[in-house]
């Protein structure tokens, strides 16, 4: 018998007078796992979250987490979950420390235990120097790194994180990555929403592509990334004569046949290593003698997966449904 | 239910840390009764007459107690909305506590800022001549009513702060209401002069109810005693109401009506809110 999944959610709907916020949500995390919930913005991921978290009932639908009944045993879900939604839940006016060790006596978690746990993920969250410093004056991504901290305290089975990284700078963003991987490397079942396939390519075993409050796909990063195209090496040539040349040498780098478009003197490739492929690249083009305007590697940005899975673009979604 | 005041001290302690780490709140609670007290007390207190101003500002002092609790409600009110306001409520909602512990850890730390003020507030009217007539334990009776009673009224005002979102509408709708309210009661023109249709409402007010109490309490009742009334006639006039005939009894009822219509509705209220 194969473990129950640590999430599961069964046609969830919830409608807003006119919107349909979701319409429809099924997805599974098995245990130990890390689902992305990938989606533009309005895609219907925070409330995903907030049924699979207790925070609103749903209109049609059943979800398990954990074991429990989302709807028929809240409380019990509350038990075992961590929760680091889209807008930091901190209180501003309690220091860092303060805001973990209420967080733990309300996990009820007895008091020495409580303040052990706070100071132990202040450090952990390199936010040892801020501890005692009310969260008020913390940047964003302390904040972010505050509230998920807040999620860990009772080290729950299953975590939930809503966009933990939207809005931070990359810096910030790096930081999050790291902490979210070692988490993840823990064996806790983590759900994970954003709008980065960047960001669920790193974190995510399995991903689920939501759009208009539906999954759309569902698949791992490498099964997307395949529809999606995968990352590119794109060189722009000084000359256009050496086109030909560049197209050969780039082929050896990369994956199958290099494009050519002739007016902008560009080729490209599709590349599986990142970063080494784009300095292979360089080398080989150095040693030939082919001068380079520019190289850099194109990844496949959330609109191309929607164009890719969806034929359209997600932006064109927005301003439908802004308008 | 354990967890209900496990919780709720969890809150409790985390409001008081706020009102710690926020001080003008609490200044502004405090200051502000001192105010009434020297302001109302010399100002109304000289249209009694040049003998009869400390006899009004005796008479009063119930009066202004009554009202600063009351307003003291509005902060729980304002504190609920601005929480709602916050994603802190978000995460308080997916944790394994009891639906009612963020109300009642708000409500109960409220308490404790109303003990300060009325702590304040009485060493103030000592300084301006108000005296307790009437023994420790009256007085106890008076203040621990008070103090009741404000906790009762917190609960509607928590309930108005779950439903409004917005502290500063808590506070402007507060002020609309309860200034009203806490004038045309027996507070600071004694309710048997009012003209008409004001002398019903005071007469039947919730405010005039606490204020007679604390007044009794006080030993207050007779501060005021217009020339060529007896002290009997005086009382039969104040308490023209059964309101005020059972003024303890009746103000008793308001605490217990309030408890039992606004525990409940907030904790609906709450439960089902979303956060932004
Ligand atoms: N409380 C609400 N009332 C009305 N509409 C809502 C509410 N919450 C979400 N929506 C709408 O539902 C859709 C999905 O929202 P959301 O789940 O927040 O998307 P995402 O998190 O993917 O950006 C959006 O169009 C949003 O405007
Ligand atoms: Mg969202």
């Amino acid at each position: 018998m194969s473990p129950q999944p640590a999430v599961i959610a069964d046609g969830l709907v919830k409608h807003y007078k006119t919107v349909k916020a979701i319409d429809g949500v099924s997805l599974e995390v098995p245990e130990g796992t890390v689902l992305g919930v990938l989606g533009p913005n309005g895609a219907g991921k925070t409330t995903t979250v907030r049924v699979l978290t207790t925070l609103i009932r749903p209109d049609a639908g059943h979800a398990f987490v954990a074991g429990a009944d989302v709807i028929k045993q809240p409380q019990e879900v509350r038990r075992r979950i961590g929760v680091s939604g889209q807008y930091a839940a901190v209180d501003e006016y309690l220091t860092g420390y303060e805001n973990l060790e209420m967080v733990g006596r309300l996990y009820h978690l007895p008091r020495r235990e409580a303040k052990a746990r706070a100071r132990e993920l202040l450090r952990q969250f390199r936010l040892e120097d801020a501890a005692d410093r009310p969260a008020k004056g913390y940047s964003g991504g302390m904040r972010r790194r505050l509230d998920l901290a807040g999620a860990l305290v009772a080290r729950p089975p299953v975590i939930f994180l809503d966009e933990p990284t939207t809005g931070l700078d990359p810096r910030s963003r790096g930081d999050m990555w790291e902490v979210i991987a070692d988490l993840v490397s823990g064996g806790t079942s983590v759900l994970l929403t954003t709008q980065y396939l960047e960001e669920a390519d790193r974190l995510a075993d399995d991903i689920v592509v939501v759009d208009h409050g539906t999954v759309i796909a569902h698949g791992t990063a490498d099964q997307l990334k395949d529809e999606v195209g995968g990352e590119r090496l794109e060189v722009t040539v000084a000359d256009g004569a050496r086109l030909d040349d560049a197209r050969r040498l780039l082929e050896r780098v990369g994956h199958g046949d290099a494009d050519i478009t002739e007016h902008t003197r560009r080729v490209s490739v599709a590349v599986r290593a990142g970063t080494r492929s784009l300095i292979e690249g360089v080398r080989l083009l150095d040693e030939a003698g082919v001068e380079v305007k520019d190289i850099g590697i194109r990844r496949p940005t959330l609109d191309d997966a929607f164009l890719a899975l969806t034929g359209h673009r997600a932006e064109d979604d927005e301003q439908e449904a802004a308008s | 239910m354990s967890t209900f005041f496990a919780d709720g001290m969890t809150i409790a302690r985390r409001n008081l840390i706020k009102i710690k780490r926020v001080p003008d709140l609490l200044i502004f609670a405090t200051l502000q009764p001192i105010m009434f007290v020297l302001l109302f007390g010399f100002v109304f207190g000289s249209l009694a007459g040049d003998g009869d101003a400390a006899g009004y500002r005796e008479f009063m002092m119930a009066g202004i107690f009554a009202q600063t609790i009351i307003f003291g409600a509005t902060i729980t009110g304002a504190g609920m909305a601005e929480d709602m306001q916050k994603g802190v409520i978000d995460r308080f909602r997916t944790l394994p506590m009891h639906p009612g512990a963020v109300l009642f850890g708000r409500t109960l730390a409220d308490v404790a800022n109303n003990l300060l003020v009325l702590v304040v507030m009485s060493l103030t009217g000592l300084a301006v001549g108000w005296r307790l007539r009437d023994g420790a334990v009256n007085a106890l009776i008076a203040y621990g009513l008070m103090l009741l009673f404000a906790y009762a009224f917190s609960w509607v005002m928590a309930f108005i702060g779950l439903k409004v979102r917005a502290p500063e509408i808590v506070n402007n709708a507060a002020f609309m209401v309860i200034f009203p309210a806490t004038f045309i009661a027996d507070t600071f023109v004694p309710g048997r002069s009012l003209p008409g249709v004001l002398k019903t409402i005071s007469g039947w007010n919730p405010v005039s109810s606490i204020t007679l109490v604390a007044r009794e309490h006080f030993g207050n009742l007779f501060a005021l005693q217009p020339p060529g009334t007896s002290r009997g006639q005086l009382e039969a006039a104040t308490k023209y109401t059964w309101a005020l005939q059972h003024a303890e009894l009746y103000t008793l009822i308001w605490i217990v009506v309030m408890l039992a219509v606004f525990v409940p509705l907030s904790i609906r209220a709450y439960s089902r809110a979303v956060g932004k």
